[in-house]
């Protein structure tokens, strides 16, 4: 029979998954559960549902926003330091499944499939997210761009943890943006994914530039050729069909049964073009 | 395993392999088959139950998550009567064809007018959105909702409700 170990603290997590690094790191399970019963039973599972330290929105000393790995979608859509500072988070938060699998879905949990259409996961790049992974040896802190290295592949290590993610002091002050194409505003895996963030200088000109995507790459991305050609100019509508033709050389979209290459880029120029406009 | 939980208000315990399906248990083990599967996989909301008040996936859930928790079905979800409000609305307007979708919106309906009571259509279309339904387009459903609604905000106002009127064992609140 499947070994049940529900840490009652993160410490005791932590020697859990270094006593069992085979046993199942088992969160809100609405991407383990997902065909489990098709599945042989795990040797052991690590429930790390509700886990108080793993829970919550907190600030972090420097002033940034720490929101718990085992913090569910529900819970980050009812925080108002979310709603006001992390607005793209929390419009992707709206748009996770619908409210039963906001109930359990976490962020950790999106973190740790990684998935290239995990919703959660083009806003930590474009908001400078950190994440912070632990063990009984240490704890890191990876952007997400360190921390995904593939198709559904990280770098988390065998005996490690994701506890946090953590968010600059200042983010508030960014202009945000975030828009899921999919076939369905609710449940519906996404065709095209992005999320982005400005800030602009007294006279307008743009001083910082995040554009990021997902669902057009083996992973989440941040179109760097579009952030470059946006940052140190001030937006109107050349600028926004340059950073359009510019984000196309950032995305290598594929055809598959939810949509085709082919759409995916008009998309994603179409999303980088339409946030460029709404700038200036 | 060995368990404890809190199933519609009474106290159980429970001896089951901890990775079987909240789901599975509910319906084999203590007949309480309201909760449908649908589709097995999170998608359709069929089977959802509220844990400690969040509707939620029973197919998701391994039954190991809900120890020590508040589980309730819908078969709870009227204190005495045989219906509440909602599910009496949802007989009354034709919200429910062939039935299998029909406990899980009750469930998760319930949810969504304690917390949103003033929501408007939209937006309980969009509370709703985790329950799929193939028989009666939705509209009806949303139909039987907002009377619901209605009725509770005019007994709000001291306005005498008449929900579910003409169905024995509906309440009005
Ligand atoms: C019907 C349905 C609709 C969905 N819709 C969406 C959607 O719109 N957008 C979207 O992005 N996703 C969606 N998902 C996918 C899923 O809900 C999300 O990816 C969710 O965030 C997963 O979180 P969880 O807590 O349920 O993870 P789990 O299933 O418990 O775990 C997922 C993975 O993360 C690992 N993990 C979890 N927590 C930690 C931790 N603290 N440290 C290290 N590893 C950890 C697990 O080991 C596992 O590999 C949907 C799923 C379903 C079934
Ligand atoms: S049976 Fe659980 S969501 Fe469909
Ligand atoms: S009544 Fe048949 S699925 Fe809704």
């Amino acid at each position: 029979m499947t070994e049940w170990i529900r840490p009652p603290s993160l410490d005791e997590a932590l020697a859990a998954r270094r006593e069992h690094p085979d046993f199942m790191l088992l969160a809100g399970g609405t991407d383990l559960m997902v065909g489990a019963i098709a599945r042989p039973a795990p040797v052991g599972v690590i429930d790390l549902f509700g886990l108080p330290e793993l829970s919550g929105v907190s600030r972090d000393p420097a002033g940034g926003l720490r929101l718990g790995a085992g913090t569910t979608f529900a819970a980050l859509l009812t925080d108002d330091a979310v709603r006001t500072e992390l607005p793209a988070l929390w419009a992707a938060a709206r748009e996770v499944g619908a409210l039963q699998i906001q109930a359990r879905a976490t962020l950790g949990g999106n973190i740790g499939t990684s998935s290239p259409v995990g919703d959660s996961l083009p806003v930590l790049l474009a908001l400078d997210a950190e994440v912070e992974v632990a063990s009984s040896r240490g704890t890191r802190r990876l952007a997400y761009d360190e921390f995904c290295t593939g198709y559904r592949t990280h770098a988390l290590g065998g005996d490690e943890l994701i506890v946090a993610v953590h968010f600059p002091a200042d983010i508030g002050r960014r202009v945000q943006a975030w828009r899921k194409v999919g076939t369905r505003r609710a449940q519906s895996i996404s065709k095209v994914m992005f999320a982005a963030s400005v800030e602009r200088g007294a006279d307008g000109t743009v001083t910082l530039a995040r554009l990021a995507f997902g669902a057009v790459r083996e992973q989440p991305i941040r179109a760097l050729a579009g952030e470059q050609c946006l940052a140190g100019e001030t937006p109107d509508a050349a600028l926004a069909e340059a950073v359009a033709a510019a984000v196309l050389t950032d995305i290598a979209p594929i055809d598959d049964v939810r949509s085709t290459a082919d759409y995916r880029r008009t998309v994603a120029g179409r999303l980088a073009r339409r946030f460029v406009l709404s700038l200036a | 395993m060995k368990l404890r939980l809190t199933l519609n208000g009474t106290a159980r315990q429970l001896d089951v392999h901890p990775m079987r399906r909240l789901l599975d248990v509910l319906r084999a083990d203590l007949a309480l088959t309201g909760s449908k599967e649908g589709c097995g996989e999170g998608e359709c909301g069929a089977c959802t139950v509220l844990i400690d008040g969040e509707p939620v996936n029973s197919c998701l859930v391994p039954v190991a998550q809900a120890a020590d928790h508040e589980v309730v079905t819908v078969e709870h979800l009227a204190d005495e009567a045989l219906m509440s409000d909602v599910q009496a609305a949802l007989v009354e307007f034709g919200g429910t064809q062939c039935g299998i979708c029909t406990p899980g919106i009750a469930v998760c309906a319930t949810v969504a007018l304690e917390r949103e009571p003033d929501a408007s259509r939209e937006r309980l279309r969009e509370l709703l959105a985790g329950n799929l339904c193939r028989c009666t387009g939705y509209q009806l459903i949303i139909d039987a909702l907002a009377d619901a609604q209605a009725a509770r905000a005019a007994a709000a106002r001291g306005h005498g409700a008449e929900r579910g009127t003409g169905h024995p064992g509906a309440t009005a609140s």
